[in-house]
Parts: C-alpha cells; structure tokens; sequence
C-alpha cells in the first residue's frame, strides 16, 4: 500500500550555471535563470510504501512522517534563498530534478525497511510543472 | 531517472456521434454528447516524460523544446477548433477522449524524436483532463 503526506515550503532559488554566460543560461533555464533569483510556493508529496501494521492498522505514523518533513525540510528549505543557505545548492544548480534528489537523499534513511520504505517524492513548483524521483539510479 | 509532468491547457468543442449508429443509438449511448449542435471542453494535458538527470544542467529534458512541441503539434491544432471538423487526424472521426488522448500521444511521439535533438527524454503518458472528473491516461509501455 502507498501512503502519502503532502507539504509546503517557500522558497528562493536561481537555475543558472557560473561557468555559463547569461545568455546560454537564460537559453537553458528561461526566466528561472534571473541572477537576482525569484521564488515558488513549492509543493512536496512524500510516499511511503508498505503494509499496514495489523496491530495499529497503519503502514505508518502520519504524525511522526509529519515531524521529520518538518525537520529535515521544511525547517531546512523554507524562506530560505536555496542558492546561497542551503548546501549542496551553493554548488549544485537547485533545478525541481535536484531538489527532489536532495530530499529523497535527506529523507532516504528514516525509512528502514520492512516497516514502511520511501517511494517516490514529488516536487512542485507551479501548478503546471513538477518531478518526481523514485530513487536509484540518476 | 526522474519523470516529469507539464501541464498545458486548450478548449475546443467536440460532438460524439458514429455513423455506424442510428440517431435514436447515438442518443442513447453518448447521451448528451450527442447534441447536433456540439459543445466544448476546457481540457487539461499532462504531458509526462522520464530520463536521466543532466549532471551540469541538473535537467532532465530541455522544457522549452517540450513547449515548442506542444504548442505547435498540439496546442495550436486544438486551441478553439471543432475536434472532429478541424483535426481528424488527432481527435478521430469520433473525438471521444480516448481517441483525443490516443491521438495526442501519437502525434507527439511522431515528433519527438526531432524536437530533442541534443538529449532525448522518454515520452511517459498522456494524460487528458475532458473534466476534472473524467481523466484518460494514454501509457506508452516500455
């Protein structure tokens, strides 16, 4: 079974490579290439994967889920300027495809199995645009 | 390997009717579809690809590329038409959402081999939005 837990986070961020010039930069990430950086309302979905316990009928505790988004997340991501506050996106160009690994990365050993393992995470940026990252291979 | 969803937005107007079927059949089974004078829909596309991540782009496809195909092969075809007058060849004679959705995916992947040129991503789905409540998931499978 896949339970989900979705949250949201505020945040800054510019899509642009420094050894690039600011015109092959703005070809490749279009307005999110603004040095000056911009923001989103992201949206994060985490899904857990397996089956619920047949003592409590949970696959898992929702509330504690909710604790270590907020720990490992929301108190990391939101209002920040990603670019500049929030490692590796000081070297690693924080596009939704990355941040989602970044996430997963963070979230990754919360999960041991057989409990419950992480599935996919799913990161919005606008209500027309997002990825999600199952994990393996990149 | 990352999957990626856009989503676009188009209205066009459609009528369901087989010429196989009587008028009174027609009537029966598309119910209200079946309006001589047609009627349209504010559809919503997700267009879902996957691939690897780029490690200097850190993207999985260039977007723009993906807007340019969906604009000019679909979007542009669609926008404000009468599907099954104006574009046969996408909608089919019988523009339900099954074969709007078909046809879309079809169209796309005609194309999309062209419009990568540097990295080619994977055309995932198709999924059609006639209504928020009538979703038609056209799955290219692996």
């Amino acid at each position: 079974m896949l339970i989900t837990r979705r949250a949201e986070f505020c945040a800054s961020h510019v899509c642009r490579q420094p050894a690039r010039t600011d015109q092959e930069n703005a070809a490749i990430y279009g307005a999110e290439a603004n040095p000056r950086g911009h923001g989103h309302n992201f949206v994060l979905e985490v899904t857990l994967e397996g089956e619920p316990d047949p003592a409590t009928g949970m696959v898992y505790d929702l509330k504690r889920l909710k604790e270590i988004l907020r720990q490992e997340i929301i108190d990391v991501f939101d209002h920040r300027f990603l670019n500049v506050e929030v490692p590796p996106f000081d070297k690693v160009v924080p596009t939704p495809e990355n941040m989602a690994i970044e996430i997963w990365r963070r979230l990754e050993g919360w999960f041991p199995e057989p409990q419950a393992r992480l599935y996919a995470v799913r990161l919005a940026d606008a209500e027309d645009h997002w990825v999600e990252y199952r994990g393996g291979s990149l | 390997m990352i999957r990626l969803t856009r989503r676009y937005r188009f209205s066009a107007s459609h009528r369901l009717h087989s010429p196989a079927l009587s008028g009174r059949d027609n009537a029966e089974l598309y119910g209200r579809c079946n309006n001589p004078h047609g009627h349209g829909h504010s559809y919503v596309l997700d267009v879902s690809l996957s691939g690897p991540v780029d490690e200097s782009t850190g993207r999985v496809a260039d977007l723009a590329a993906l807007d340019r195909l969906v604009e000019t092969r679909i979007l542009s075809r669609l926008g404000h038409r009468d599907l099954a007058a104006e574009a046969p060849d996408i909608a089919g004679s019988i523009p339900t959402s099954e074969n709007l959705a078909a046809g879309i995916r079809a169209s796309l992947q005609a194309h999309w081999h062209e419009s990568f040129p540097g990295r080619e991503p994977r055309l995932d789905r198709v999924r059609l939005y006639e209504t928020p409540r009538n979703v038609f998931d056209e799955l290219v499978l692996r």
